[in-house]
């Protein structure tokens, strides 16, 4: 079920499994994530898609009785190992949520606050890496003479950007995006998609989407989801004028879902 | 036609009628507090003219001579409000923070329930528990050992140091402690439980410890929520008599060490309100009463200029 253009994959998920509680929530999920590309995970609700996001952050861990199997390998690693270490995991892979979450403090501590966790940069090199998240989250012309002003006080559309610009500063190689343009309003959309094509210059983008065109738009890579399982995956453009499968065809034309 | 009017009418007096009650009931809580504080001040206009604001500073208590003084009382006040919410926030804090994030779910709910029936115990209990149980336990094991270990440190050792009675400011102010611990432990619980699980995981995320989160998002988060619960436990530590008038040793004395016994305003009020023959003597503790009440008014007020000011300056900010 491999996209079989995938040259260099970034991350290889082999016969994962999810489990909440006695409930299977994914069936033997395998899954190539190419470097530097935007895959994205489509699907009706409940199917499993963010789900799958949230095992590569191991974020499903902050709550009892949900446990993954298998093996989700980065970096010649198996992340679902118990000896991997959480934090430096999540250095790696960076997340952004459905609704913009600033933190409660400046802009530019939102920004520096992940990479405070990591790395003591003197007052000068934090600055300059601050500003560095801002324009390449393209927030930095719109914030730069309110750095300590509260996070909060921006809109929607700019706080999402500064969720995305506070998850890049720690320089992570994926970004996990869990229907990042959700609570936003078109324009601002626009923006962030705009965003996702340029930052896959440096990252490796996964994004979860519940809008088909979105994931037309953005993404090179698209993977079905339908009830835990993984349809079908392959080039965008492939599922999108071409499904291999009945299920994603109905799908993708608004038949059902 | 003719009924539906009638109808239409009656209601109409019955919602002015609804109305003016409720705003009866609303100015009747001015009316009272207006009328507290008017008769705490006409009852304590001898003691006023008779001391002026030497009243304030003095430590004079002598009944017989009719001086009379609040120093004593007022710093005991201050001092046992002010350690008890000293132990009583970090522990708060922990309690909260268990509850709301590491505790196993199964335990949540009783642990709950027990801090919350803690809260309803009588202050009586507590007093009585103060001084038959936690006083002689206090005595024997704790004071000796603050004595010698912490009483010989330079600065602070004086504080330490003295006779191990049991009963003393120190030990009000634990029982203080343990008496607000309750109120600041569910407010903290209540308001931690309403932070965005999607703002915990942002943070979580970036590769936060839990203490990281908590600490740097969650407390700045909800620290609105957090102070009010603070100044719950504060205002009922000022005002708290029956537990500190068992432990706190009622001794008009003003002892630089904890251990000493001494007095607050509360507690002085309830051990000599039946003793108190004469206009001055009584006027004198009335007057108390009017510092207790001034000190909490400030206090509570403090705090919501203090919230407020907060709030202008996110305000502000966004």
């Amino acid at each position: 079920m491999n996209a079989e253009n995938i040259v260099k994959p970034r991350v290889t998920v082999r016969d994962l499994n999810f489990y909440y509680g006695k409930a299977q929530a994914l069936n033997n999920i395998n899954l190539d994530i190419a470097e530097k590309k935007v895959t994205a995970f489509i699907g009706p609700s409940g199917c499993g898609k963010s789900t799958l996001l949230r095992t590569f952050n191991r974020m499903y861990e902050l709550y009892p009785k949900q446990k993954a199997t298998g093996s989700i390998i980065l970096d010649g690693k198996n992340i679902l190992d118990k000896n991997q270490d959480l934090n430096k995991l999540r250095a790696k892979v960076g997340m952004v949520f459905q609704k913009p979450t600033p933190f409660p403090m400046s802009i530019h501590d939102n920004i520096a606050f992940g990479v405070k966790l990591y790395q003591s940069l003197n007052k000068h090199d934090m600055e300059e890496r601050v500003e560095w998240a801002l324009r390449k989250a393209a927030l930095w012309d719109e914030v730069k003479d309110k750095l300590t002003q509260s996070g909060m006080g921006l809109s929607g559309g700019q706080q999402q950007r500064l969720c995305i610009a506070r998850a890049i500063a720690v320089k992570p190689e994926v970004l996990l995006l869990d229907e990042p343009t959700s609570a936003l309003d078109p324009i601002s959309t626009a923006h962030i998609e705009k965003l996702i094509d340029e930052l896959k210059e440096d990252f490796t983008i996964v994004i979860v989407t519940h809008n088909m065109q979105q994931a037309a738009r953005v993404s090179d890579y698209t993977a079905y989801m339908y009830l835990g399982d993984l349809m079908e995956f392959d080039d965008t453009s492939t599922v999108f004028t071409n499904p291999k499968r009945k299920e994603t065809e109905d799908y993708i034309t608004g038949r059902f879902g | 036609m003719f009924l539906h009017e009638a109808r239409l009418k009656r209601q109409s007096i019955f919602d002015s009628l609804f109305r003016n009650l409720t705003r009866v009931a609303a100015f009747s809580v001015l009316i009272l507090l207006a009328a507290i504080i008017g008769s705490l001040i006409i009852g304590s206009m001898p003691a006023i003219h008779a001391f002026g604001f030497g009243f304030l500073v003095s430590p004079d208590w002598d009944p017989v001579n009719d001086q009379f003084g609040a120093l004593v009382p007022i710093v005991g006040t201050l001092i046992t409000s002010g350690i008890a919410l000293l132990i009583a926030i970090p522990v708060s804090f922990g309690i909260a923070l268990f509850l709301t994030e590491l505790s196993p779910r199964a335990l949540r709910r009783p642990l709950g329930v027990a801090i919350e029936l803690l809260a309803g115990i009588p202050s009586i209990i507590y007093g009585m528990w103060g001084l038959f149980v936690f006083a002689p336990l206090f005595a024997d094991h704790v004071e000796p050992w603050l004595n010698e270990h912490i009483g010989v440190l330079p600065y602070i050792g004086p504080f330490f140091s003295g006779p191990p009675m049991g009963i003393g400011i120190l030990t009000a102010s634990i029982i203080l402690a343990i008496m607000v611990i309750p109120f600041i432990a569910s407010v903290m619980r209540d308001v931690f439980d309403v932070v965005p699980v999607m703002l915990k995981e942002s943070a979580y995320g970036l590769g936060s410890t839990t203490w990281e989160v908590m600490l740097r998002i969650v407390l700045p988060y909800t620290k609105v929520g957090v102070a009010g619960g603070i100044m719950l436990g504060l205002g009922r530590a000022l005002g708290e008599t029956m537990a500190v008038t068992f432990v706190i040793g009622n001794a008009h004395e003003l002892g630089k060490s904890l251990l000493n016994p001494g007095n607050s305003i509360s507690s002085a009020l309830a051990n000599e309100f039946t003793e108190a023959f004469g206009e001055l003597y009584t006027a004198a503790l009335i007057e108390l009463g009017l510092i207790l009440f001034f000190i909490t008014f400030v206090v509570l007020s403090l705090a919501r200029y203090m919230l407020y000011r907060l709030g202008q300056r996110e305000g502000k900010a966004s």
